[in-house]
């Protein structure tokens, strides 16, 4: 099908790409011992010096680093290169705490639009297609990182950023947009304002392609989204401590390729941190190769998934990670039970009665928490009939109970009520005071 | 012949949302023939019989209120003791389920109207027929 940007690389033997990670691994550790007082610092504590690290199984000595060590060195006190090799920041919204900041030399703004340009190809993008970025531009990374990722491999950029859904969708027909790059939720969205406009996605534009991501989406979401508009829905993935938005899956669709060339990819225990078994999940913990002004050593990013060393069909030999089952400080605890919104968006979107758009919210009362999730009915999930609506709520309460493990309560609401997002949909409220 | 087509309306049980469908239609000049307002705790449905149903219909929708369009039966009944009784019992007799019904009075006042949503409205009808009950017709509905 399509080809690739980087055949040479995608397709390395893997124990070329092991060997090339093992140089990298130790240029990198040598790299930050040498420019980072605060690695200096962590690697003493830790008792390891940069020699001790001399194959790739040998990375297990070094120290994690966490989002708190980022923000405890607010805002450049992790950085390596010197500050006046920085040509870019980015800023996290800090809305769990404290922002973070990233720095990026001009070395690492090529890596990361390289990164890109295999992950959009890989997808079938290229010259000729024009890609709709709406994703935030300016201190969020996902607007600028897809931009220069597209420009890369020589497509058209329409750099439209988030809202302003009617202009989307006219721009998306009057320049003939064939790929968008937004949150899934956000694009859901469109597709509804599409409809009340008379838009047919699938019949009245050229769009073949979305590359969906930072926020969790569950494979449900994606049928929804491919079988309403015909499209091909693809997951991105990245964080910004790691450079922004940098992998998304092939073609193929089978887990998200992560270039090991540039980072490598362990899967750890949440709780112990020890290394889980190639297939097993456990929590993403990243260590950049080829990135110099914030280097970031064994970075437990706080996303659970399983990572595959498989060799993928479509040829690429490098690491792929499947679907992202949300971030460990996504995780609800309700009542003793570990429950993520990705599980409960895997429920509901497989109930045709319910709407696309959906909320969690938890309250305690007493000493019991209550989840309560509320759905927008759906025209065709409308039944004039009462039994008919208690009985669709008994339905998507058992399903949910089936797969939570916990009962929630079920609030069908009228379409349009839960709030839409533009950026990353805030899914869930938690007014339990902590 | 046509029959008459009830409006039925999903709304969450939350202040100002009945307002909301009274100002839609009473803009579009739509007159509420009959209603009545079904509740399930957070939720309820409004069902109602309006003199110009897709016209009704077009600005809810337009509205973005979740509404659907049934097929009832309007009958009228004596507005004395025994009324609702011969009508139920022929249905019940002929085994046609009423899903739900509600009456209102029409303006002339000698007669009153039940609305009717049964699981078999063709055999609803012919079985009321043969006992000569008058079944109203979508004009004369609209005429009330």
């Amino acid at each position: 099908m399509s080809g690739y940007w980087d055949p040479h690389i995608e397709r390395m033997p893997l124990e070329d790409l092991h060997a090339l990670q093992e140089d990298r691994l130790k240029a990198i550790v040598r790299y930050v011992y040498d420019h980072s007082a605060f690695y200096r610092q962590r690697f003493k504590e830790a008792g390891v010096e940069p020699g001790a690290i001399r194959s790739l199984a040998d990375i297990t000595k070094l120290p994690f680093t966490r989002k708190v060590d980022l923000r405890d060195n607010y805002p450049t006190g992790m950085f390596s290169a010197p500050i006046s090799q920085v040509v870019r920041y980015h800023v996290s919204s800090g809305t769990t705490g404290k922002p973070t900041v990233v720095g990026y030399t001009k070395g690492d703004i090529e890596t990361w639009s390289e990164s890109l340009a295999r992950a959009l190809t890989s997808i079938g993008l290229g010259r000729g297609d024009v890609v709709q970025v709406g994703y935030g531009y300016g201190l969020f990374t996902g607007g600028l990182g897809l931009h220069y990722g597209a420009e890369r491999i020589g497509a058209a950029v329409l750099p439209i950023g988030t809202g302003n859904t009617e202009r989307q969708i006219e721009l998306m027909m009057d320049l003939g947009t064939t790929a968008i790059a937004c949150t899934p939720s956000y694009f859901l969205h469109i597709m509804e304002v599409a409809e009340r406009m008379g838009v047919s996605i699938k019949d009245d534009t050229k769009l073949v392609a979305g590359v969906f991501g930072a926020e969790p989406w569950s494979l449900e979401t994606r049928k929804r989204i491919e079988d309403a508009t015909g499209i091909n829905a693809y997951d991105v993935y990245g964080t910004s401590e790691i450079s922004g938005p940098l992998f998304t899956e092939c073609h193929e669709k089978s887990g998200i390729h992560v270039w090991g060339d540039m980072f490598l990819a362990e899967v750890v225990d949440p709780k112990t941190g020890e290394p889980v078994e190639d297939g097993e999940r456990g929590e993403l913990v990243f260590t950049t190769l080829h990135k110099f002004a914030l280097p970031l050593i064994r970075y437990r990013i706080g996303d659970l998934s399983i990572l595959t060393n498989e060799p993928c069909d479509c040829g690429r030999t490098h690491p792929r990670i499947l679907r992202i089952l949300g971030r460990t400080d996504d995780m609800l605890i309700i009542r003793g039970i570990n429950v993520f919104p990705s599980q409960v968006e895997s429920v509901l979107m497989n109930i045709p009665e319910v709407g696309d758009h959906w909320e969690i919210i938890v309250d305690r009362k007493g000493p019991l928490d209550i989840m309560t999730v509320r759905v927008e009915l759906t025209e065709s999930g409308f039944s004039d009939k009462i039994g008919d609506l208690m009985g669709l709520k008994k339905k998507v309460s058992k399903e949910l109970k089936s797969v939570l493990n916990i009962a929630a309560e079920v609030d069908l609401v009228e379409p349009g009520t839960v709030p839409r997002s533009m950026g990353k949909a805030k899914r869930v409220t938690d007014n339990r005071k902590v | 012949m046509a029959e008459i087509k009830q409006i039925s309306l999903f709304v969450e049980n939350r202040p100002g949302r009945t307002a909301k469908v009274a100002k839609t239609l009473s803009d579009a000049g739509v007159n509420i023939r009959a209603l009545t307002i079904a509740e399930a705790g957070d939720f309820g449905v409004i069902r109602m019989v309006l003199d110009d149903p897709e016209k009704g219909y077009k600005v809810l929708k337009e509205n973005a209120f979740t509404v659907s369009m049934t097929d009832v039966l309007a009958v009228e009944m004596k507005d004395s003791p025994g009324g609702l009784y011969e009508i139920v019992n022929t249905l019940g007799q002929s085994n046609v389920n009423v899903d739900y019904a509600y009456a209102f009075v029409t303006a002339k006042a000698e007669r009153a109207m039940l609305i009717l949503r049964v699981d078999d409205i063709a055999k609803a009808r012919r079985v009321l027929g043969e006992k000569g009950v008058k079944i109203a017709t979508r004009e004369e509905v609209q005429a009330i």
